[in-house]
């Protein structure tokens, strides 16, 4: 102990980027608040928030991509007793996605939510981002399993009233919120009593300690109850499909900005949990374990991939087909799970990140064409492609991204996936990851034949979005391209995410011993 | 100029193309001057190419990674080689024909039209020189994409129902079956580089490389193997040019040389001969031969005809790598060229026809032949090249497979290659026969032969299936380096 503290005499900020990423936006939201800032401070605030957190993910995944982790003692209590951040490959790679996601949609979201919510709220609307903001980061970096439930909370109850704001523009996004509060709370509830359960069990909290005290209790119906609580808890918020009900609603009376933000980002971060829980502080060779994911993620991953695609094609509102899409892209991320090897693990990592950025670019679209149509049904954004070139192109690359095709972001995660089925021997898989392709071909074509081959609607506004909106719709667009050819970063970051993951409890224990080495 | 930088200008100057005629959308001359320029300027890089290399296979650069193990690449090989020559030669003489037809037919839109166009070319660039079949996947689905707008062009309801038609089975089959065999290839293989004599050998055994072949045969969609053949005949309703240098060249002739580059570098023609993994795609091309010539008897309406007869002779190509002898190979290859030639002069005197006429359906042309003598004599002369007639290219392709199914002891497709023939002579000839022997002044009525800008590149590319008959011993010698290791 006594190294530790002199270790904390000579600490400077950089050792302090880990507690620096949430930090700022939780100290700028009530900032925000406190200052009564007016519509573009507050905005401006928020901005600058992000954009900090975003350069701090960037140092903090170049620190950790070639493997090995960082370790940080809240308030400097040594890990067990107190809080631990622990930042490796897997999880700074997702602090990367998804502060990077928050600063470019935050320009983009000045205008729409300018068009979309009345001045009076907007304040409250940015400091309400900045705490969804930090409640999923603070998900995705803490390595203590109540924190998490902590910072889950705060992420939610936070989204619940973003969700609502949306009914200025329509008042079902009232019920949308509603909805998924009901559900998001079952889901945390359950999450809460599946860290009970292991409390109950092993007497500790911190992941890491959790892992190396139930590493040898695979019998123990104790921890079975626990994994099968946490998994349905957050298989609620990851939306796994037949526990999907309050995302459609939710994704399409969202304000746009929102909708662009949490469908690139929300249920990214509970998947990571879920591959956190799974490889991590449970033991992929448990047998319950592989049973589970064998006989319950793996066909619901595959139900969802169909189902959800197939109903996506019938949508008449863009904004609820993308949602649906989502769904079926969620899919695809468990399937990859549920795979159980390096490649599959890698490929889920990475369509983590490739999804995310193509729905980000397809959601902002989608808000572009809210903003000078006023609405996102087929009937109204009809021929809009044509009266917004600009626009309109990068959602056809995102389209293209969505469906996978070479040159794309898309095309790198289904690649890997697809391998892995084959690694693995289950070639059936494999054509059925081909064949749910097919069905994105339909539905994604169905919106550019409405955006490009039909007049304009009457009544909408012929002009492009404006530029404030259209860099951050390209500075995406353009991501999904460079990531479908520039695989370094993408790839890189996620084969190291999924060894380490893979390497499961002993990948836990050897930083355990190698942290106590470091100080 | 670098063997390599050639490389790269012959798919950025379409490039380039595609660019201007966004640009100077609303100064058609300039605009379709530049892409001329541009179209000579290809075709030249693809010749300095084959001044430098020759015959030769070069070494392969790769440009990035983009998964480990896995590169964009591209070198030069003969078989790729005659395809870029192939497609960027009748480029221009289809941009000449497409400028007459656009304007003449008073289509709307040349610009986008004449920009999709060139970017096709560009990917037809790159996958001609791809040396992995990654790059290749990638520039093919490229150019379905480029190519859809085309097929919409029109903007109709029948436009797009034929361009969702395309883009379905293109895009499906693509995606749903040849991505996983290529995903499947480098799973076993370890790489996906095209090396003579393949990759496979040793990786794979029994039943299941037929499994493999299948998955690529069938997911090479622009190959046009029945079941999945709708597609070209639903991209019929896109401008004659299209049709012309696109879906009688560059778009199907992509796919079977994607067919010719698995079979001869994937898989290795010795392999598929030893295994006999291919026997059995050879009978179902034989069954494609046949069954489209059928159908195409049936049609009236003159593109959809040609449409079925492509389908057929494409399979002529398939049929000679599913041969897996030196022979079948080297008429495939060949048929590549002598087919292109042949069935751009058919479509562009189709297209001629209803510049002139504004009429579609082959009952309705009789008698057109006395006042478009042009026009169906080169059509005369692209139907007899098709038929496989002295002294005219087809007859040399036709010839080598036929050697090819003799040297395998295949007699039965001897006799469907005989039975091609003839029905080729069936549907195509009544064509010509019925324009100039039968007189019709009421339906003929004060038409007069298409503007200069249609009837001369059909004339010259007839004048081409003339002169290639003569040159065909050295294509042959030019693609040896496929059949010899």
């Amino acid at each position: 102990m006594a190294t530790e503290t002199s270790h904390h005499v000579a600490m400077t900020l950089h050792d302090h980027l880990p507690m620096l990423q949430v930090l700022i936006p939780f100290i700028a939201s009530p900032l925000i608040v406190l200052m009564g800032a007016r519509g573009g401070l507050s905005w401006l605030i928020a901005f600058v928030a992000s954009l900090a957190s975003f350069i701090v993910s960037i140092v903090l995944l170049m620190e950790v991509i070639d493997g090995g982790f960082i370790s940080y003692a809240i308030g400097g209590w040594a890990p067990p007793l107190g809080i631990e951040y622990r930042v490796d490959a897997a999880n700074a790679f997702m602090l990367f996605l998804i502060s990077g996601i928050s600063t470019i949609v935050l320009p983009f979201a000045y205008e729409s939510v300018k068009a979309e919510i009345s001045a009076k709220h907007h304040t409250l609307f940015y400091s309400c981002y900045l705490l969804c903001f930090t409640g999923l980061l603070g998900v995705v970096i803490t390595g203590d399993a109540f924190n998490v439930f902590v910072f889950l909370e705060i992420s939610s109850l936070s989204t619940y009233a973003l969700i609502a704001t949306g009914a200025e523009r329509d008042k079902r996004a009232l019920t949308a919120a509603y909805d998924y509060l009901v559900m998001g709370t079952i889901g945390a509830t359950f999450f809460v009593i599946g860290i009970g359960f292991l409390y109950m069990a092993t007497g500790t909290l911190n992941m890491a300690d959790l892992a190396e005290r139930i590493a040898d209790q695979e019998n123990n119906r104790t921890i079975k109850a626990a994994f099968a609580f946490i998994l349905v808890g957050m298989g609620l918020k990851v939306a796994i499909y037949p526990l999907h009900l309050w995302l459609p609603n939710s994704y399409t009376y969202a304000p746009s900005a929102i909708t662009a933000f949490l469908a690139a980002t929300a249920t990214k971060a509970a998947i990571y949990v879920i591959l956190r829980f799974t490889f991590s502080v449970f033991q992929p060779s448990f047998q319950f374990e592989v049973y589970a994911l064998e006989f319950i993620i793996l066909p619901l991953a595959v139900l969802a991939m169909f189902a959800a695609s197939f109903i996506a094609v019938f949508q008449s509102d863009l904004k609820r087909m993308l949602a649906y899409s989502s769904i079926a892209q969620i899919g695809y991320m468990l399937l990859g799970i549920a795979l159980l090897n390096s490649t599959g693990l890698t490929g889920s990592i990475v369509h983590l990140f490739n999804h995310g950025i193509t729905k980000a670019v397809l959601f902002m679209g989608v808000g572009a064409l809210v903003l000078r149509s006023g609405s996102s049904f087929y009937s109204r954004i009809r021929g809009m492609g044509r009266v917004m070139p600009i626009t309109g192109a990068a959602m056809v690359v995102g389209g293209l991204s969505l469906i996978g095709v070479p040159g794309t972001a898309g095309f790198i995660s289904k690649w890997e996936l697809v391998q892995a089925t084959l690694e693995r021997g289950w070639w059936p898989l494999a054509f059925l990851i081909a064949a749910s392709s097919l069905l994105a071909v339909i539905y994604v074509w169905r919106f550019v034949e409405v955006l490009y081959l039909h007049e304009p609607a009457y009544g909408a506004d012929h002009r492009e979005a404006p530029l404030t909106m259209l860099v951050p719709i390209w500075i995406m667009a353009l991501a999904c391209i460079y990531f479908g050819f520039a695989t370094e970063i993408t790839l890189g970051a996620a084969r190291t995410a999924a060894d380490g993951l893979l390497a499961g409890t002993t990948g836990m224990l050897e930083s355990v011993t190698s942290t106590e080495a470091g100080h | 100029m670098d063997v390599n930088t050639a490389i790269i200008v012959s798919m950025v100057i379409p490039s380039i193309a595609t660019v201007t005629n966004l640009i100077f959308k609303n100064n058609p001359n300039l605009r379709d001057m530049l892409t001329l320029y541009a179209a000579g300027a290809t075709f030249l890089t693809v010749l300095t190419i084959l001044w430098e290399v020759g015959n030769s296979t070069t070494e392969v650069f790769a440009l990035f990674e983009i998964i480990p193990g896995i590169d964009i690449a591209f070198n030069v090989e003969p078989l790729g080689l005659l395809f870029a020559i192939v497609a960027s030669g009748l480029w221009i003489v289809t941009h000449i024909y497409g400028m007459g037809y656009m304007r003449g037919n008073n289509e709307k839109h040349h610009a986008r039209f004449f920009s999709s166009f060139s970017f096709a070319i560009a990917s037809v660039m790159g996958l001609a020189f791809s040396a992995n079949m990654f790059t290749l996947f990638g520039f093919y689905e490229l150019l379905t994409l480029s190519t859809y707008p085309l097929v919409a062009h029109k903007g109709t309801k029948e436009a797009i129902a034929g361009a969702r038609t395309y883009l379905a089975i293109l895009l499906g089959t693509s995606i749903a079956l040849q991505l996983v065999a290529v995903i499947w290839t480098f799973t076993i293989a370890g790489t996906l580089n095209f090396e003579l004599g393949g990759i496979l050998e040793g990786k794979i055994a029994g039943p299941m490389v037929a499994v493999l072949l299948a998955l690529y045969a069938f997911g090479i969609g622009k190959a046009a193997l029945m079941p999945f053949h709708r597609w070209l005949p639903a991209a019929m309703v896109a401008p004659t040019p299209v049709s012309a240098l696109l879906h009688a060249v560059a778009v199907v002739k992509a796919g079977v040389f994607t067919m010719l580059k698995v079979g001869i570098y994937i898989f290795g023609i010795d392999f598929l001969a030893e295994t006999g993994a291919s026997e059995w795609l050879m009978w179902l091309a034989a069954f494609s031969i046949i069954c489209a010539s059928v159908i195409a008897m049936t049609k009236d309406n003159l593109k959809a005809r040609l449409a079925y007869s492509t389908i057929s002779q494409l399979s002529y190509i398939t049929l000679g790598m599913a041969l897996a002898t030196s022979m079948g190979v080297l008429g495939g290859g060949l048929h590549i060229a002598m087919h292109a030639l042949g069935k751009i002069t058919l479509f562009m005197c189709a297209g001629s026809i209803y510049v002139a006429t504004h009429k579609t359906n082959i009952s309705q042309m009789t008698g057109l032949g006395r006042v478009m003598p042009i026009t169906f004599g080169a059509f005369l002369i692209g139907a007899l090249s098709i038929i496989g007639l002295p002294p005219l290219g087809g007859s040399w392709s036709k010839w080598l497979l036929i050697m090819g199914s003799a040297d395998t002891g295949q007699w039965i497709m001897i006799l469907v290659l005989m039975a091609s023939s003839l029905l080729n002579v069936a549907y195509l000839l009544p064509i010509v026969g019925k324009g100039f022997f039968v007189s019709d002044p009421e339906n003929v009525g004060p038409v007069k032969e298409a503007p200069a800008l249609c009837w001369a590149p059909p004339a010259l590319t007839a004048l081409g299936c003339v002169i290639i008959f003569f040159f065909a011993g050295d294509i042959v010698v030019f693609l040896t380096p496929l059949v010899t290791p």
